[in-house]
């Protein structure tokens, strides 16, 4: 049984048909990505999944549990958590304050908040430094790793992670995409979206591709980073 | 002497100004919403505050100071309730229309409530019983004196603003208060339970506002039903003094406001101490328009 079962999913922003009948899987231990151009549905995806937008057709179940109707909350609590698109830190709450809102659900359990704050450190020594600073004070690198690092905070079993290397620079990439690695190699399975189609499939183990609200192609990311069709797309090879 | 008793004065009505005023920004915060129904929760903590007091005063034969307590008590939990009410009946349905129609809804409120309060209990002036305001005062040198009142007004509402302050920055749930205040989405994304956030902000404000309203009337003495329009707004411009959404500065507003008007009455004239204090506040807003604390790191995220 997968850790995430889509099947046949629908959503509607009010009129606009983003979502039309997605069906996806993600196993236990994996890194999925979810590749395609701007506007695909890869965004909403993710948003549906952690129940910010509501399912209008098909179902959604996580460890075998359905999440439709599940208000976003409470999906965290069943161990899913969601770094957005475009950061969205707490830019008036500290760096520690940040990450306490992400270990919210594990109420004042501090011990298990203390471990997850040090392994967070661990993984971005950057933010240990500035953990007093204020979120909004951060650099775009030091706000994607404070993002990530908050989505770990809730010792989430799924991590979605929406463009995590949009807008940094090539060094700070490669940093991102090697921490996704070692977080997955830790035990925690991934679905990630990225428009760094190259870099995404590269650590990867199997791709789904959008277009338009539709998943047009699917299989190991090995096979995918060679098919001709995704070459010519979404690698910008002729 | 005479500039320091005018600084107990003002600083007494500044912490007045400065409860009500938390409950404006608290709601501002978190729904971006000009709570226009809140200096009518306040001027309801006057007028239950006058049928408690009467009550108890009228079973002990006269008025004591220490039925102060149990009415305070009652009126906080009242007017909390009355306020997560509101919230539940008259905003939360609206909270995906837009900017408009909530502060509609809020005006409404705030005449429903008025119309209520001057139906119950009449349109004339309302006088507490005497006896239950602590007499007295000490002389801090020469002429200048400080009232037991004053001193109580003053306690309590040191009381109530450093707990508040102290919840809101110390604690989880204060955290998460104020992770709601800049973005609702990414905080249900962090399982914080937005409605319930505003529902306490909704215990909170009114609470401290429902205290207020029996702090005022006992301080003043005597009100009437339009204490919820004439002092609920001034509370709320020192709300937006202040930096309207920020807590600190909701606190540091009021105690502007009550000191500049009471300097301004003192010693210019009574008469001009509204013109006075608005030119100023006028002044202040065209070269901060964001108040005084008012915060821009919020936008740069
Ligand atoms: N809040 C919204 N309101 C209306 N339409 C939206 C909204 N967010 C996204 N869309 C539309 O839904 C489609 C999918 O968007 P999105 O999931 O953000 O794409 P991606 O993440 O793949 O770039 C697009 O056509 C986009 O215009
Ligand atoms: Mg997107």
């Amino acid at each position: 049984m997968s850790l995430l079962h889509i099947e046949d999913l629908d959503t509607y922003y009010g009129y606009v048909h983003a979502l039309k009948g997605i069906t996806l899987d993600v196993e236990t231990g994996e890194i999925v990505t979810l590749i395609g151009a701007n506007g695909a549905g890869k965004s909403t995806t993710l948003r549906a999944i952690s129940g910010l937008i509501p399912i209008r057709g098909g179902s959604i179940s996580f460890d075998g549990q359905p999440l439709n109707g599940v208000p976003a909350h409470k999906i965290v609590e069943r161990g899913v958590s969601h770094a957005p698109e475009g950061r969205h830190i707490f830019g008036t709450l500290t760096v520690t304050e940040n990450l306490n809102m992400g270990a919210y659900i594990l109420g004042k359990d501090q011990d298990a908040i203390t471990r997850n704050r040090e392994r967070v450190f661990k993984l971005f020594p950057r933010l240990e430094e500035r953990r007093r600073q204020l979120g909004g004070t951060l650099s775009g690198g030091e706000q994607q790793m404070l993002t990530i690092g908050r989505a770990l905070m809730a010792s989430p079993r799924l991590l979605l992670l929406d463009e995590p290397s949009l807008g940094l620079a090539p060094l700070l990439v490669r940093l991102i995409f090697d921490t996704i690695r070692e977080i997955n190699a830790a035990g925690v399975t991934v679905l990630l979206v990225e428009q760094n189609a190259r870099a995404a499939l590269k650590i990867a183990h199997r791709a789904y591709v959008m277009e338009t609200g539709r998943i047009t192609l699917a299989g190991d990311a090995a096979a995918l980073l060679a098919d001709e069709r995704v070459r010519k797309a979404y690698l910008g090879e002729q | 002497m005479q500039l320091l008793q005018q600084i107990i004065n003002g600083v007494t009505i500044g912490s007045f100004y400065a409860l009500v005023a938390l409950g404006y920004t608290m709601v501002y915060g978190v729904l971006k919403l000009i709570n226009f129904a809140h200096g009518d929760l306040f001027m309801w903590g006057a007028y239950l505050g006058l049928t408690g007091v009467s009550l108890l005063a009228g079973l002990a034969g006269a008025g004591q100071p220490w039925m102060a307590v149990p009415v305070i008590t009652g009126v906080l939990a009242l007017i909390a309730l009355t306020g997560v009410l509101v919230e539940r009946v008259a905003y939360r349905p609206l909270r995906a229309a837009g900017r408009l129609a909530p502060i509609i809804s809020a005006l409404g409120v705030a005449f429903i409530l008025e119309s209520i309060a001057r139906n119950v209990y009449g349109a004339r002036w309302r006088t507490y019983p005497t006896g239950v305001a602590p007499a007295g005062g000490f002389v801090l040198a020469g002429s200048v004196r400080i009232s037991t009142m004053q001193i109580a007004v003053l306690v309590i509402s040191f009381l109530l603003m450093a707990g508040l302050y102290l919840f809101v920055q110390r604690t989880r749930v204060g955290t998460a208060m104020r992770a709601v205040s800049l973005d609702h989405t990414v905080s249900r994304l962090m399982g914080i339970d937005v409605d319930r956030i505003i529902a306490l902000v909704f215990v909170i404000g009114p609470g401290l506002g429902g205290i207020a309203g029996v702090v005022v009337a006992l301080y003043y003495g005597s009100f009437d039903f339009t204490l919820g329009w004439s002092f609920g707004l001034k509370a709320f411009i020192a709300a937006i003094l202040g930096g309207i959404g920020n807590i600190p500065g909701a606190m540091l507003g009021g105690m502007f406001l009550g000191l500049v008007e009471t300097l301004a009455s003192g010693y210019i004239s009574p008469q001009w101490k509204d013109v006075i204090a608005y030119v100023i506040l006028i002044i202040i807003l065209i070269f901060r328009p964001t108040g005084i604390l008012g915060e821009r790191v919020a936008a740069k995220v």
